[in-house]
């Protein structure tokens, strides 16, 4: 608990900034307004004012907190205005882009490591494949999945699924890379016994790569979890989706509603937040259930 | 040749390419450096093959998958724009951004390690913010900066700031206590350990942190084109390209994109090479 205090004094320090920062940027507008209307203002009300503005520049973080809180707790869940509904809208594409992702990772890690073909023609393309920024093929995948009808033939909304390959196309590679370091992590000392044991190269495989290749696979996961859902925001952006904390963004940012833009992107943090936090508690169950001692 | 003539070519190619392989990688040639440069092009070759043969064999609409020849005559016909788009994005947006933002991070850590309460309060923040989609930040850097460049340029510097930080000050860590010792019975001082010792000793982790910030970089001024660009720029052309249907365009920015960024990515990687050519990831590579 050593770094729970310093911890708390930089958020605090952080917060008192950016309050500072909002006093700030947001003072142009109410002595415009202040000048306009033929009067002065005194420190105490510019300071109450630039707290106030319906579209400031950069909104106090209680201005914040008062919108986050409006439209998840101040809103039906179903609604449109709901974070929690655009919120579960941009979950299920990350999670559908998560779970793909993971698949194809572990599988082609397998592969990688079986075979040394894929791993010498393979490996370097999956490489690249991250160099390449995916959002400029975003748009594409929408298009394509579109004009051949790719969610109706696997019974999903055409949306989703772009946005999920999307997601899918960031959050493999970190589980390729980790998983291919964990299943090469057991010592040859380790296969050899099982060789004189007599086992199968599935058997070895089963009881012993995979199981030491798990803490790798959580590690990378976690770093996956994060990358599917800024592929499903990205996702949202160029496909004229309407539903989703991304597309929230896009058209808060198009009709001028800078807290609307604000409340989605705490939103896309607070979600990322949790999403990161589950994986970590599935992390520790798995681990007493294999019997690792804490 | 017809249809059919090219999908068969097309599938003998790829069976022959991949025969070739699983040769290269089973024989003795398997561990050289030819080797390992000519199997990924040869498997390459062979998709770009597979995938002209399956365009042309199924006779598939440009509307769907343009075929490779197709994007080819489309950038040779496209020069100027897409070079006007590479500029206006990847080296005024991206380029511009990632260097303001590396090396603030990179300042950031060397002051965050000199001040270790800051290092305990601000590390865990930092990797919890380098989680988190900043992406997201591109519509407020659009309205505080505006349409131009600027705005790209800013939100690259916020996405690749974290990435890099927290990198940074894991590196700074890396001289050992024996090092540092040793540098102390010279005599030597805060300055002279920090640029003698522990920033070359990081640089494996700052490097770390620069390779995955040149993606990083990409993206951010791409996605801050889809919230407001004046009339030119990559993202902007994709989006366009997209409404009006012209996917070969939306190809060859793709693949202008993919150039840049593995060569961007390459650039990074060769200067890490020349600069941590001591450490053991770097050894034994010629």
């Amino acid at each position: 608990m050593s770094r729970f205090v310093p911890v708390v004094i930089v958020l605090t320090g952080i917060v008192v900034l950016w309050y500072g920062a909002a006093i700030a940027l947001n003072a142009k507008w109410t002595y415009d307004q202040a000048e306009r209307a033929g009067r002065s203002v005194g420190l105490a009300e510019l300071v109450a004012d630039t707290m106030a503005q319906e579209r400031p520049v950069l909104p106090a973080p209680h201005q914040i907190a008062a919108v986050l809180w409006d439209s998840t707790a101040g809103q039906k869940v179903t609604s449109k205005k709901s974070l929690v509904y655009h919120g579960w809208v941009t979950m299920q594409a990350t999670l559908t882009g998560f779970a793909l992702g993971t698949l194809i990772g572990v599988a082609m890690a397998m592969g990688i490591v079986r075979y040394r073909v894929l791993d010498m023609s393979l490996m370097p393309w999956a490489i690249i494949s991250q160099t390449v920024p995916i959002v400029a093929i975003a748009p594409m995948i929408v298009v394509l999945s579109n004009k051949i009808g790719l969610g109706e033939a696997v019974g999903m909304e055409n949306r989703l699924v772009s946005k999920a390959i999307i997601a899918a196309y960031l959050s493999y590679f970190p589980v390729l890379v980790g998983m291919i370091k964990g299943l090469r992590s057991p010592e040859q000392a380790q296969l050899d016994l099982l060789t004189t044991y007599n086992a199968t190269e599935a058997q070895a495989f089963r009881k012993l790569r995979l199981p030491a290749s798990v803490p790798y696979l959580f590690a990378s996961l976690k770093v996956a979890i994060a990358a599917a859902l800024v592929g499903a925001i990205v996702g949202e952006l160029p496909t004229g989706a309407i539903e989703g904390l991304g597309a929230r963004m896009l058209v808060a940012s198009q009709f001028g509603q800078p807290m609307m833009m604000w409340a989605a992107l705490f939103a896309a943090a607070v979600l990322a937040g949790i999403l990161i936090l589950v994986v970590g508690q599935v992390q520790q169950v798995v681990d007493r259930r294999m019997g690792a001692r804490p | 040749m017809s249809g059919n003539a090219w999908l068969a070519a097309a599938i003998l190619f790829w069976i022959a390419a991949w025969a070739v392989n699983a040769a290269i990688a089973r024989s003795s040639l398997a561990r050289t450096r030819g080797a390992r440069i000519v199997v990924p092009v040869l498997f390459g070759l062979a998709v770009l093959v597979l995938w002209e043969g399956l365009v042309r064999g199924f006779a598939i609409d440009t509307v769907i998958l343009p075929a490779p020849s197709v994007i080819w005559a489309t950038i040779r016909a496209n020069l100027p724009t897409l070079w006007m788009d590479f500029v206006q994005t990847i080296l005024k947006g991206g380029l511009s951004g990632y260097v303001i933002g590396c090396s603030a991070a990179v300042l950031a850590a060397i002051l965050v390690d000199r001040v270790p309460f800051l290092e305990k309060g601000l590390l865990p923040i930092g990797n919890f913010v380098a989680a988190l989609p900043i992406v997201g930040i591109a519509p407020v850097m659009v309205m505080w900066f505006g349409f131009g460049w600027q705005s790209k340029a800013a939100v690259v510097v916020v996405m690749v700031f974290f990435p890099v930080l927290v990198n940074a000050i894991a590196g700074l860590k890396a001289s050992d206590r024996m090092q540092r010792d040793l540098m102390a019975t010279w005599g030597a001082d805060y300055r002279q350990t920090l640029f003698k010792l522990r920033l070359p000793a990081a640089m494996p982790f700052i490097f770390n942190g620069l390779k995955i910030a040149t993606t990083l970089a990409l993206i951010g001024a791409i996605v801050a084109e889809f919230f407001g660009s004046p009339t030119f720029g990559m993202g902007f052309r994709i989006q366009t390209a997209v409404g009006q249907l012209a996917l070969p365009m939306v190809w060859a920015q793709i693949a202008v994109a993919a150039v840049a960024g593995s060569a961007f990515y390459g650039l990074v990687a060769f200067i890490e090479r020349r600069v941590t050519f001591w450490h053991p990831s770097q050894r034994g590579r010629g």
